[in-house]
Order: C-alpha cells, then structure tokens, then sequence
C-alpha cells in the first residue's frame, strides 16, 4: 500500500486508512528501534542501522520484523540505543559487532546480553526493560514517546499511532472559538522562553479582522544548551504540522511558515518530507478532509541570529531583512509578517496541541501546576551522569530531575548548581534543588523557564567564568540597536573578564551590579532586558566565589587560567614521559625514571597533561 | 567571472521575488562564501544599495564574506559544551592550526569556526569536522582527531601526485 498516492477526502477516508495500516502493522507487532536522533548518530548508530539492515536481508528475517531508525530517545549519553520490541529491551552504547549477537539471541530466543544492559551510574543495577530504567520511569513523555515507535518520515507510522485525529477532532466537531477556550482552559503556555498564556496569543488573532493571517512555527532554536525542538522536528515532524493546523484554524489563519535553524539540516529535511506527505494525502492544502479549511505550511530557514528569535526580529528575518526587533506596540497580531495579524509560537508549545485537543484540557492540566498545565522536556546536560532529553510534568523538582533521572552528578562530584532559561536565566544553587520546577518558582529565584536548557554544574565549574561566558555569548548575540545593551553588555563582560584574571576590585563589583541594573531596564527587547540575569543570579547566589577571585585572587574551582597552575607531584610521578610528549607547548622537562616538572612561563595549561598521566601525579594548584 | 555570475543569477532570480537572505542563502551554499562580484551584481539587479546587502551579509552567522577552506573545522561553544571544557579544546586547535576562529590556513586546508550551540549537547563539548559530529572531546582527543585528518590529507595528495606522476610518464 502506498499511501502516497491516496487522496483522503474525508475524516472517514482517514479512519480507514488507519485501519488499514494498523492490520498490515499487527502482522510485524515486533521491531527494533535504532535511534537516529543527533546524538545517537554521532556515536554511530547510523553503521549499526545498516549493519541491522544487512543481518536482516541476509538471513530471510526481513518478513519476521521491521527495523525502524527513529528519532531521539532521550538518552543521548546511552548511544548507540536500540529497543527491541514488543518486550521493550533497552540495549545502549551498542556496536557494529554487537549486531549479531542482538538478532541471534534477544531478537531470536529471547536471551538477554548483560554487556549491553543499562546499568545505574549509581548503585550499578541493571535493567532490562525500557520502562524500567530510573530515566524513564520517572518521566512523562505525552510528547516524545512516540518517538520510538516510529520513523520520523513515515507518515503510516505516525497515522497508525493515532495521527491526525485531533486534526479532524478540531475541524469536524469545534468551532476556532470552541479550539480557543480549549487551549485556553488547559493553560497552556508558551514554551519557547517567556511562557506567554498561548490561548489569549490565539484569541487576539482570532479577534483581529483580516482577510490574510499568518501563523508561524518557531523553531530557531538558538539557547545554548537546548535541543528539544531539534528532537521533536527530526523525531516527530507530524506532530508539529498538526499543531500548526489547528492552530490556523483556531486563528482564522491560512498560512504556516516554520522558521528554522539552517544548523539543523536534518530537522528541515524530515519537515519538509512531513509537509509532502500531509499534502499528498489531503490533510494540508485546499478543503482539508473535506471540511471546508485550506492551510498551507512553508519551511523557512534561518542565517543563523540568536536575537532573531525575538518575536519581532523573527517576522523580519522570515520577510528576509535583517533579523532585528523592533519597539512593540505594535504588537504581531496587530503588525505582524507582511503587515498582516500573526501568531508566533514555539515548536514544543505546538506539539503539546494534538494532545490537548485529543485528550482534553482536563487531563492537559492534570499533568502539570495549577498555574500551567502539561509537561517541560528539557535538555539535561552538563556534568550530570545521564545527558539527554527528559520530559517531565511542570512543577516536578530539580532534584527529582537532576538526581532521580539525571543519574546524579558525574564522577561522584559535588553538585553546584543548575543553570536554567539560557542566556536569560540564572544558575540556582543547592538550596533551592527542592523547589518546583514551574515557570513561576523559577521566575522569582531569579532564573527563568526559558526553552528548556537545564545546565548542570558540580564543583569544578566556576561560576564568574559562567557570568563570564554568557556576557560573551551576549556581546556576541546583540544586534547593536539599543545603546545600553550594546555598550552596556560589553562594559559588563570587561569588568568581569577582569575579575576572572585576578584584577578585579570590589568597587567594581558594585559597578557591575548597578550597570546589570540599567541594561535591564533600558533596553527594547528581551536580550538586553534579561542579559544581566546571569550576572545578577550569580552574585545572588555566589558572592563568596566573586570575594575569592576579587580579594584571594583563587579560583575556587580551579577554571579561570590566570589564576590556576599546572604542577607535577614528585612523589607520584612515575618518569613515565607520557605528558612529556604531549605537551604541545614543550613545558614538561625531566629524565625518564626521574620526577618532572612543568616551567611555568612555557605552560599554555591546555590540561593534556592532567588528562594523560596515569598516576595521578599532575595537579591544578 | 562576469559570465558565470550572470547565469547565476538568472538561476536566483528564478524563485518569485525570494528575498536577500534566501539569494544569500543560495550564493553561500554554491561557492561556500559570498563573492564579492556577485553580490554587486545583486544590488544593481535587486536596485539595492550595496551597503544594505552587506549589513545583511555581516549580520547573520551562515555568510562568509571570505572563502572558507577544503576542511570546515567547528567548535561548539554552547553552555553544556563550555562547562565540560570546550574553551580548552577550542584554544588547542586554533593554536595548532595556527589561526584564530572565523579564519583559514594559508594553505586553504582547514578553515575554523567557533559557533554558540550546535543542539547536541548531550555530547558536549562538540567539534564538527565537515559535518561530521565528535563528542566528548577532549584537548588531547582534538590532537588526535587532527592528526587522523592530515595524514588522510598527506595520503590524498600523494595520491594525487601518484596520479600525476603516471600522467606524466603516459605523456612521454
């Protein structure tokens, strides 16, 4: 059956259809997922598809199960992951050579191979089962879990799962307003950074009177250490698309634009192919199924500006002018792309729409806080021992998140703090590891939801050298409009710049704090108004690390280069000359057999030497 | 030049009224910089000044107003990738290859780039090498990765020169 050439004409034609594929797909109810999400493949899982791929021609098995490349898992750190279904076997960091052993044994007799078990980073028991695992159990994935169970391009697999139907749900039996009051009931809120209420955003659209209205999906993912909306439009590009339809319908809006990364390639790849099929099949386009509503979605792509995720700056950028916001009123559903009403929402924030249509506000709103209803994925990343992306009810706490999930913290260090919101946020330290995660606990501990990005950082991480990145990061990222942001975030990076070399003064520290205080309030658009969070947040919470660098001139967690030096302890060094050839600076002397040691005006403290030696023998002073 | 430009951008001109990002996006992606002449020639065909074609191409991270080498090396300075230690890793390849980022190797081999987040942080710190992603990396495994090329780049010329060389012997 090739649905490609299928045109559905009406919800019945879909329903069908489903059928269809549902009783081919019962035939092969096994299969093994390969994850392709980016990390993934970059671990390889691209080789172990085609080595499954080839085993399966090869042995006649092809008829026996389907082999399907899915989109992310979650547990990137894990990779190469495999799942073997119906039982759900979670086999991680699997190789080529594993392959066979996989097909022969777990797929055939059902034998379990401890080696590619995974194993808790903690206490070290092993499980077999994906829903068991301490990362998954304790999530709830109303938005990724489709992603093993289906490939991100095919449109059968994401159909067979119930695709589409809060598509004809919305547009058979709700009018825009009935969508609205919906949404609105399920407090849904925008999960691109500011958490705008998304159901008063639709209703002000639906309000504006225009024969032409636009509705974009925003997916310039540009937070520096977040990739959910990477994993949901290369994972599971349809169910974005349907988002974006019902959202057109509740707006009164005839036209989709996806604005996204050019960086991302593969997410453009796997929306663009999604956009074909919902096309070809009738469920975008003129009269979709029937009912009466045309909607057509573009893919627009991004030249890489993080200020052009502003939501001014973004119209712009889509129009092809440079990327840069503008002063608001107007606001978009007033002026938005092409002068027209436009309603901007983010990837995630669409993708939560099928499932409150579909299941409704009421169990939306079960999952989350009283203030916002559903779920937060988050990238959980940074010295935690499992990276990845997790998807937990709003309110969860950051230590169920960090410690729970999260595996704790890697290498048996000590926890620091957690940076939350990107660029925006702030780093919230131990102290506040039990309070809820919700947009507005966050808000009022001085950090924010943001898109998502949820750093952690254990006692080697020097939080004046974070202030210190994320000003950089922002001198970068600043367009240049507004005086103080421009200026002001440039003084600031100079100042603290300072203090990491061990020049800084105390006077400057107040200086610092009262310029954080006048970028906030002087500048247009969210960059500047938000750039000194991370200076501010800092200081809030770990003046004690700005007093050693400012008055001790010591790096307590031994980063900042001008306050750190490379030494070798000759009680333990072994002559071995392991660091000796790798120092790429030559600043390693000593015979062999004999202790060494670094000169210090040659050392680059690169660290190679820290990374080599066996013994232990090198320390940062 | 002039003829090849013109064809080009009878090529571009071809999508209705596409907008100066996405003919950037197109002149970019075919010569993997933006000459010049041909973004002259935009302007006097588009009737913008040029100044405005340049903020644009100034403005976003995708354009090079220089061309870029045989070998794309990126270095991700993304949050996760920063507190893992990528400004160590970062420093050590630029100063193996002897340039800082947003520049190319006189030799035209490698050109560096050092980007805000690349959206794979769960293998963090990242370098891409012509689009391939490494994780984990460390200033020690970056050397390493860098040797594996020049020798793959050593061989290619000998190669090259092999070939040549039989050219040469066939000619006489």
């Amino acid at each position: 059956m090739n649905v490609l050439h299928m045109r559905l004409k009406t919800p019945d034609d879909l329903d069908k259809l489903r059928d269809d594929i549902r009783q081919k797909q019962e035939k092969d109810k096994s299969f093994l997922a390969v994850c392709g999400g980016t990390g993934c493949s970059s671990s390889g899982s691209e080789k172990v598809r085609e080595v499954f791929q080839q085993y399966l021609n090869r042995h006649n098995l092809k008829k026996k199960t389907t082999l399907k490349f899915t989109g992310c898992l979650g547990l990137c750190e894990r990779g190469p992951v495999v799942i073997i279904f119906p039982q759900g076997i979670f086999y991680q960091k699997v190789q080529e050579s594993d392959v066979e052993e996989i097909i022969e044994k777990t797929f055939l007799k059902g034998e379990i191979i401890e080696r590619l078990l995974y194993q808790d980073p903690v206490n070290g028991e092993k499980f077999i089962y994906a829903d068991d695992i301490p990362f998954l159990k304790k999530q709830k994935r109303i938005l990724l879990g489709n992603n093993w169970l289906m490939e991100p391009t095919s449109i059968e697999d994401y159909i067979s799962l119930g695709g589409y139907q809060s598509v004809v749900k919305a547009l058979t039996k709700m009018t825009p307003p009935e969508v609205i009051a919906e949404i609105k009931k399920a407090r849904l809120r925008g999960r691109g950074g500011a958490g705008f209420p998304s159901g008063i955003k639709w209703q002000e659209c639906y309000d504006a009177v225009s024969k032409q209205k636009y509705f974009i999906c925003n997916a310039d993912e540009g937070d520096p250490g977040a990739f959910m909306d990477r994993s949901l439009l290369e994972g599971n590009p349809h169910s974005v698309l349907e988002g974006l339809i019902i959202g057109g319908y509740a707006t009164g809006a005839s036209e989709g634009i996806i604005y996204v990364r050019s960086e991302y390639p593969t997410a453009v790849k796997n929306v663009k192919t999604a956009i074909a099929q919902a096309e070809n099949l009738g469920l975008l386009g003129e009269n979709i199924l029937g009912t009466g509503f045309h909607f057509k979605i573009s893919v627009s792509t991004g030249a890489g500006a993080f200020v052009s995720g502003e939501t001014t700056a973004l119209v712009a950028a889509v129009e092809g002018r440079l990327g840069e916001p503008r002063q608001k009123p107007p606001h978009l559903v007033e002026r938005g792309l092409w002068g027209k009403p436009t309603v901007i929402n983010n990837v995630e924030t669409l993708a939560n729409v099928p499932y409150i249509i579909s299941y409704g506000a009421e169990n939306f709103l079960r999952l989350g806080t009283e203030k916002s209803g559903g779920t937060k994925i988050f990238s959980l990343v940074g010295k935690v021992n499992n990276t990845g992306l997790v998807e937990v009810p709003l309110g969860m706490t950051l230590r169920e998140i960090i410690f729970d999930i999260g595996g704790g913290i890697k290498n048996g260090k000590k926890f620091k703090a957690v940076q939350t919101g990107g660029p925006s946020g702030g780093c919230l330290p131990v102290s506040l590891l039990d309070s809820p995660t919700d947009f507005e606990k966050l808000n009022s501990a001085g950090s924010m939801m943001g898109s998502g990005g949820m750093i952690v950082m254990d006692e080697e991480t020097c939080m004046v050298d974070i202030a210190r990145y994320f000003l950089r990061f922002l001198e970068d990222e600043s367009c240049g409009r507004c005086f103080s942001c421009r200026e002001g975030i440039s003084r600031m990076l100079e100042i603290v710049e300072d203090i990491t070399r061990g020049k800084g003064s105390v006077e400057q520290l107040e200086l610092l704090k009262e310029l954080a205080n006048v970028v906030k309030d002087s500048s247009l658009c969210g960059l500047g108004q938000t750039a000194a969070n991370p200076v501010l947040a800092t200081i809030r919470y770990f003046e004690d690390e700005y007093f050693a660098h400012i008055l001790e001139k010591r790096c307590p967690a031994g980063v900042c280069r001008d306050l750190i030096r490379f030494s070798i302890n000759e009680e333990l060094c072994q002559g071995c000359d392991l660091c000796l050839k790798k120092c790429p600076g030559e600043a390693i002397r000593g015979e062999k057999r004999q202790p060494h040691t670094i000169l210090g005006d040659k050392c680059t403290k690169c660290g190679i030497c820290l990374e080599t030696c066996k013994y232990n023998a090198v320390v940062k002073i | 030049m002039e003829e090849r430009t013109r064809t080009d951008l009878e090529n571009l001109k071809k999508p209705n009224g596409s907008s100066v990002v996405s003919l950037l996006q197109e002149v970019q992606e075919k010569y993997n910089y933006l000459p010049e002449e041909i973004l002259r020639e935009i302007a006097k065909e588009r009737d913008i000044p040029l100044i405005d074609i340049y903020s644009v191409a100034t403005f976003y991270k995708a354009f090079s107003l220089a061309p870029k080498g045989k070998h794309k090396i990126v270095t991700c300075s993304g949050t996760a990738c920063h507190v893992r230690g990528s400004e160590k890793v970062a420093r050590e390849i630029s100063r193996v290859l002897g340039i800082e980022p947003g520049y190319t190797t006189k030799d035209g081999l490698y050109s560096l780039e050092n980007v805000n987040c690349l959206g794979a942080c769960a293998l963090a710190p990242l370098v891409v090498v012509d689009g391939k992603y490494h994780g984990n990396v460390t200033p020690a495994k970056a050397l390493e990765l860098f040797k594996m090329y020049t020798v793959h780049e050593k061989e290619e010329k000998e190669e090259a020169g092999c070939r040549c060389a039989t050219a040469k012997e066939l000619a006489k």
